[in-house]
């Protein structure tokens, strides 16, 4: 394979890069001046045969969506950047936004061109106060400029832009609940069909697309769809960002093509794992997405791949564990996550997380019971694909995952009746109890009758 | 409003693990939004094809008045949006960044996600209670710091991550932690690592409510276009919740190494807002109003 240059990251060494001049100044809006002089549904075919997939998560082809859109309903069309990255161990869209506002700025506006939308949104997540700010700033500049507003680079194509921030809801950022959000209601999914295309903000035809995936889209139209879909694989084509973040020597973004092996990225991108200890368990694609082993540093880092190889792509975030951290605790804390963001709405996502936290709340504390193992991948049985939104699916992912891997782990738990990776402290217990409210209260929640074999195990 | 004592308070659910609850109870007099903010919230509202899409940040506009989100503005937002105090409540309830009671000026959080807690995100923010004490989940007695366990702020790169108002601090460890809440404490705000000295949640919260913004603050919204290119007038207050820090103080950082982020950050030295946005709000410390009942 021919030298992979930074696409897009290739600003980021540049500060300039944050300000309109200096993107200007290496190459910025031209993709947006070629796709002003094409018809919009010329636009949307070169999106559709550079094989962008949506990096959000779902790997949706983007060119398909944009043309979905219908154009003869009479209402107005609009399209939502989603801003909202808070799946655990993602951080590309930040690093996007803090080093090269405008190449999104500039894949918005030409989406919006594409699909004859005059009224976008950039939905953001309320804890970005900075990078909120920069987008606030990059938007002020592309309205000085004229990318914005009347007469969009000179053409009478027409755009506003919104910036619309959000106030912590991990769940805003599934999108038919990030529209209800942004409609001034409580971030709560909604029933599907219909689908956003058709009826999605103020129930008119909505285009919700990521960040990095409108990064993408200046590039496409500045140097062709051929081009794009000559880097990474057949089917998961182009550049992409992939975060790494924990027991690495060298945490960040990095930028390959897609397809790129785990074992690349981890070993030689991030520097290995830390202390040259041994990689136990990494996630391809952030908490959502089943855990990956030592085994399985040979996969290609695409959809299609990483789904072979029993995970999900996901957003491309892989969250990296060494032989002495405790999956259960890992487990548990991402656990506690989707307890907490669990929007409510639907009672298998409600319960059965809250109810997960409790079970493997005792496992880590060393008072689980054997038992427990089954009943958790039961339990999770009960909550896949049984609500309206793929949270209690993400949710189920480390649970499930952990425990094919790592089974012998959860009956360490229980055998030794504590963590092993961990000296057992009374304070320890403590801290690592989040669940009752109360330290060491795991009984009174307990359903009738188990107290009694938790008093025998404890006993 | 009951009078106190005739039913039990409400105790309202937030989601949170294990049956924590938040007790709303003190509600402050009215009015709660100032007849400038009335006017900014007009602002805010037009921006919008539909009127109610305003409500997170109205929401913010009431926090930046007053501190937190009382349930006077609440009422206030909901007849200025048209909608009822139910609805308003029932969105206020489900988002964590709208405090729903008094909150401390610096609102303290901590990541505690995998990405962080592997490399002592958990630790950091046990020692952040040891120091503030276990009432710093909520306020503490000084009035300074709410402590908040927060979910993965998307900067992993950074473990341990620690945000003051929402804006981050990179790879703290526990001994910059214990400096940082000191200088908070001695009225000094850290630079952040990122994006300057957050301001308190006021500002911040301003800031939250769109009012930095120069591009769509002013256009009224309008399918037909004709009101697009208007720009915030000179009348447009400095809203920004962030304000730079002392140019010594980030050279004297630069030099000495401390706090990780300070050597890779960029100039920020073009802020739009300039200088105006460093400056404290003149408002009295005190949300108004506070009806003295114990929660």
């Amino acid at each position: 394979m021919a030298e992979f240059e930074p696409v897009l990251t290739a600003r980021w060494g540049d500060p300039e890069a944050v300000s309109i001049d200096g993107y200007l100044g290496t190459g910025g809006y031209q993709g947006l001046k070629r796709a002003l002089g094409m018809a919009p549904t010329d636009v949307i075919e070169e999106v559709k045969s550079s094989g962008l997939r949506g990096r959000g998560g779902a790997g949706f082809p983007t060119g398909t969506k944009w043309s979905f859109i219908p154009q003869d309903t009479g209402k107005p069309i609009y399209v939502v950047a989603n801003f909202d990255e808070s799946e655990p161990g993602t951080f590309n869209n930040r690093e996007l936004i803090e080093r090269d506002p405008h190449q999104f700025l500039e894949g918005l506006i030409i989406c919006a061109y594409a699909v004859n939308c005059h009224t976008a949104f950039i939905y953001t997540r309320g804890e970005f106060v900075w990078p909120g700010t920069l987008l606030d700033r990059a938007v002020a500049e592309a309205y000085d400029r004229g990318y914005l507003g009347k007469r969009v680079g000179d053409s009478v194509f027409q755009l506003d832009v919104v910036v619309h921030r959000g106030a912590g809801a991990y769940i805003c950022g599934e999108e038919t609940a990030l529209l209800n959000s942004l409609e001034g209601l409580r971030g709560q999914p909604r029933l599907r069909p219909p689908f956003p295309a058709v009826e999605g903000l103020y129930a008119s035809p909505t285009v919700i697309n990521n960040v990095e995936t409108l990064s993408c889209v200046p590039h496409i139209l500045d140097r062709g769809a051929h081009w794009f879909a000559s880097i990474g694989t057949e089917k998961s084509t182009g550049p992409g960002i992939f975060s790494v973040s924990g027991k690495v020597e060298r945490p960040g973004n990095y930028e390959a093509p897609m397809g790129t092996t785990a074992r690349e990225l981890i070993e030689e991108r991030a520097g290995g794992v830390r202390d040259g200890k041994k990689l136990k368990a990494f996630t391809p694609g952030g908490s959502s997405t089943p855990f990956l082993t030592a085994d399985h540093l040979d996969v290609q880092m695409g959809f299609d791949e990483v789904a072979a190889a029993g995970s999900l792509l996901g957003t491309k975030a892989m969250i990296v564990l060494d032989e002495r951290d405790c999956v259960v605790d890992a487990t548990l804390r991402f656990t506690q996550f989707y307890a907490h963001e669990s929007c409510g709405k639907c009672t298998p996502c409600r319960e059965g997380t809250w109810w997960m936290t409790r079970v493997l709340g005792r496992m880590e504390r060393g008072i689980g019971r054997k038992e427990d193992i089954d009943l958790m991948k039961e339990v999770g049985q009960n909550m896949l694909f049984k609500s309206f939104c793929a949270l209690a699916d993400g949710a189920v992912s480390p649970i499930d995952s952990s425990i094919k891997f790592f089974r012998e782990e959860y009956e360490d738990h229980v055998r030794l009746g504590r963590c092993p990776l961990k000296e057992s402290s009374p304070e320890l217990a403590a801290a690592t109890d989040r669940s009752g409210g109360t330290t060491g209260g795991t009984a009174q929640f307990l359903p009738e009758g188990l107290e009694i074999q938790l008093g025998e195990v404890l006993g | 409003m009951t009078e106190p004592g005739q039913l039990e308070r409400p105790v309202w659910q937030t989601g949170q693990i294990g049956g924590e609850t938040r007790v709303v109870v003190p509600d402050v007099e009215g009015p709660v939004l100032s007849e400038e903010a009335r006017g900014l919230a007009e602002r805010i509202a037009a921006r919008y094809p539909r009127r109610r899409s305003a409500l997170v940040p109205l929401l913010y506009l009431v926090q930046a008045e007053a501190g937190w989100v009382p349930r006077q503005g609440m009422r206030e937002v909901a007849e200025i949006l048209g909608i009822t105090t139910a609805e308003v409540e029932a969105v206020a309830t489900f988002y964590t960044m709208l405090k729903l009671h008094p909150s401390g000026k610096y609102v303290l959080s901590v990541c505690t996600n995998p990405s962080c807690a592997l490399l002592g995100g958990k630790r950091l923010y046990e020692r952040a209670k040891e120091i503030l004490g276990d009432q710093s989940e909520h306020v503490t007695e000084d009035g300074l710091f709410t402590l908040e366990e927060e979910e993965c702020l998307a900067a992993c790169d950074k473990a341990p991550v620690l945000a003051v108002n929402y804006v981050f601090y990179d790879k703290v460890s526990e001994e910059q932690l214990g400096e940082m809440i000191s200088e908070i404490r001695e009225g000094r705000v850290p630079e952040a690592s990122r994006g300057g000295v957050p301001g308190d949640l006021r500002q911040v919260s301003r800031t939250l409510a769109g009012l930095n913004d120069r591009a769509g603050i002013d256009q009224p919204h309008d399918e037909t276009r004709a009101a697009s290119g208007a720009r915030a007038g000179p009348g447009e207050p400095a809203g920004s919740g962030l304000r730079e820090g002392p140019a010594e103080r980030r050279d004297a950082q630069a030099a000495s190494g401390a706090r990780g982020g300070a050597a890779e950050r960029r100039d920020e030295g073009d802020q739009p807002n300039g200088p105006s946005g460093a400056e404290e709000s003149p408002r009295s410390e005190e949300p108004p109003g506070v009806r003295a009942e114990d929660g």
